[in-house]
């Protein structure tokens, strides 16, 4: 018996490699030297934070808050230098006026700032995307009100509301006034996000290339999560990379009024605020944290310039 | 034109009343009093306290005084500071913070757009790189830094420049400096960005082919379209700005609104929040029209 011949041959199993928006986006950022110098700063910087107050404590035994039972009058030091004046590795950044080591009190700071940037800004994110979502997907009055509501919102003081939510509810305990920072700081950080969401949402649903998604056949969830979401996703990274450092930059303004981080924590804000009193004769307790955090929010900056030049080619400004 | 106007500045009534009532609500959910202390008041002292300040009546009579105050313009006295009206402080600080404001708004927005609109003429060049990196530097760099930094340098090094205080237009230079910082850095990154786009259109294309000078198709042509971002964000500037001068008043102890602010709420003292910030609402919503206003003469494109 002769099998029949197939008429048309299947072609072979072979991947077409398609460039995704990822690995085109990835390219493009590779170009940018600046961007990838804030990634690599923004690495070292969330790294040391995480790993550097146990490796001091293991190498030296100081904590952010361990003060030297000496009885010296003097007990701040500049940087690199031993109480008798000599060079020293014991303390790079100096000592503060309780005698502590500013290095760790740094990175502990850069823990408290870059949690409460990140978790501020995953705040803002879910009431922005939500919000955006909903008004850009429903259209009609419903949008026209809720973005209405995010026109009224974008003209009053925010700033002097969470100054005074701060001063009148803050101040109970170390970690309650984080969790009062990450959501006011949260709370007041959604507006543009609710509108790039929502202009995305509204552009994208009537467009071709979903038309023709749903022409060829594929389902709906497969629509959302293989065309609406990373579209939208771009823009949203984007802005998310940008929030971090304003957000970060909102709690340290708060924090250096005295109504931010608490003791025993600290953040750069607050530590800045403790370096200001004795600028005149130390002035090491004001540039150290400052010079850091002014560093992460310039690679945190180039970084998200990066991101959205990568990312969204059209908001590029060449 | 005129009804646009005028149906703005209603709508700003209900819109401060928003405000103050939010204010207002988180100051009265708040635990404690402005007469709490460390110490326990005997019973009858407090009692005295609470009628002489009307906390003793219901608390729709107590909102429904602060707002018809609020509509009266009439904030009553300050708790802290016994016995001054909240609008003579308002009187005496206003000048502070409004100079302080509009010279920082004016130097960055002289700075800024010169800066800007250089980068985008020689676009990609040296100039156009080392002027955006220092905008990008002066987005980062917290003015807390700044500012002690230049106070450090300025004052405490060379001994050139007062410090701190309230004084002659030697000590406007400092402040006025830290809080320009960031704005010239944003409106610098703004006017670079809307020239580059202005300049790359068709009707700059025609302008030029009609022959006209290249000076006046910059000045006369470009920058108009060009500069149109900056302009939209000046009111949002404003309210950043209010909030930079209340780190700036504080580094430099200035005896201006912002500072005022800080230290009424430290001492609870509720008649001196609700006026400031009904007072900065009222200014930022006004400012904001004037933007929206502007924008019509700027752009033929806007119809109100």
């Amino acid at each position: 018996m002769i099998e029949p011949k197939p008429l048309v041959t299947a072609p072979a199993e072979e991947a077409v490699v398609g460039t995704s928006l990822w690995k085109d986006a990835w390219s493009r950022l590779r170009r940018n030297h600046l961007a990838i110098f804030g990634m690599v700063v923004v690495s070292i910087v969330i790294a040391a934070s995480i790993i550097g107050p146990p490796i001091i404590r293991g190498l030296t035994g100081y904590t952010y808050d361990s003060i030297p039972a000496d009885s010296a009058l003097i007990k701040s030091f500049p940087p690199f230098t031993a109480p008798d004046g000599s060079f020293s590795w014991a303390h790079p950044m100096g000592t503060d006026i309780a005698g502590r080591d500013i290095l760790a009190r740094v990175l502990l700071g850069g823990r408290i700032s870059l949690m409460v940037g990140v978790i501020s800004t995953l705040v803002s994110l879910i009431i922005g995307i939500t919000f955006g979502a909903t008004a850009g997907y429903l259209g009609g009055k419903v949008d026209e009100v809720m973005m209405r509501i995010v026109d009224v919102l974008y003209a009053i003081p925010y700033m002097m509301v969470v100054i005074v939510l701060l001063a009148f509810f803050g101040g109970q305990s170390p970690l309650g006034q984080l969790f009062l920072l990450f959501a006011a700081l949260g709370a007041v950080s959604w507006l543009t996000m609710a509108r790039i969401v929502r202009g995305q949402v509204i552009s994208l649903k009537n467009q071709e290339f979903i038309l023709a998604a749903r022409a060829t056949g594929v389902s709906t969830t497969k629509i959302i999560a293989r065309h609406l979401v990373p579209n939208t996703l771009g823009p949203v990274i984007v802005y998310a990379t940008l929030t971090i450092p304003s957000v970060m930059l909102l709690e340290a303004f708060l924090s250096f009024l005295g109504l931010g981080v608490q003791a025993p924590l600290a953040s750069w804000g607050s530590l800045a605020a403790d370096g200001i009193q004795n600028i005149a004769i130390f002035p090491w307790q004001l540039l150290c944290p400052g010079i850091t955090m002014a560093i992460t929010l310039f690679s945190l900056n180039f970084m998200g310039d990066g991101l959205r030049d990568a990312l969204d080619p059209q908001m590029r400004k060449s | 034109m005129l009804r646009f106007v005028v149906r703005r500045l209603l709508v700003t009534v209900p819109m401060v009343l928003v405000v103050v009532s939010l204010t207002w609500g988180l100051i009265r959910l708040a635990p404690g009093n402005f007469y709490t202390g460390e110490k326990p008041i005997p019973p009858a002292i407090e009692k005295n306290l609470r009628e002489k300040y009307g906390l003793d009546k219901p608390w729709y009579v107590q909102y429904g005084k602060m707002i018809s105050n609020t509509l009266h313009g009439d904030f009553g006295s300050s708790l802290k500071y016994q016995g001054q009206p909240v609008n003579s402080i308002l009187k005496n600080a206003l000048p502070v913070s409004a100079t302080l404001g509009l010279l920082a708004y004016l130097l960055a927005l002289f700075v800024g757009i010169l800066s800007g609109t250089l980068a985008a003429l020689r676009q990609n060049s040296r100039l156009d790189y080392s002027s955006m990196a220092a905008a990008m530097l002066g987005i980062s760099v917290p003015n807390f830094v700044l500012g002690p930094a230049l106070v450090l340098l300025f004052s405490l090094t060379w001994y050139v420049l007062p410090p701190a205080l309230w004084g002659g237009p030697s000590h406007l230079i400092l402040p006025v400096l830290t809080l320009s910082g960031l704005y010239m850095a944003y409106i610098a990154r703004l006017a670079r960005s809307g020239m580059l786009e202005v300049l790359r259109s068709n009707y700059i294309r025609t302008a030029r082919a009609k022959g006209l000078p290249e000076r006046q198709v910059l000045m006369h042509h470009a920058l108009r379209g060009g500069l149109l971002p900056v302009v939209s964000f000046s009111g949002p500037a404003l309210a950043f700005l209010l909030t930079g001068t209340v780190v700036v008043e504080r580094i430099f102890a200035l005896p201006g609104l912002g500072n005022y602010f800080i230290n009424a709420n430290l001492n609870r003292d509720e008649p001196l929040i609700i006026g400031i910030v009904a007072f900065i609402s009222i200014v930022i919503l006004i400012f904001n029209l004037l933007v929206d206003i502007a924008y019509g003469f700027i752009d033929p494109r806007v119809r109100y």
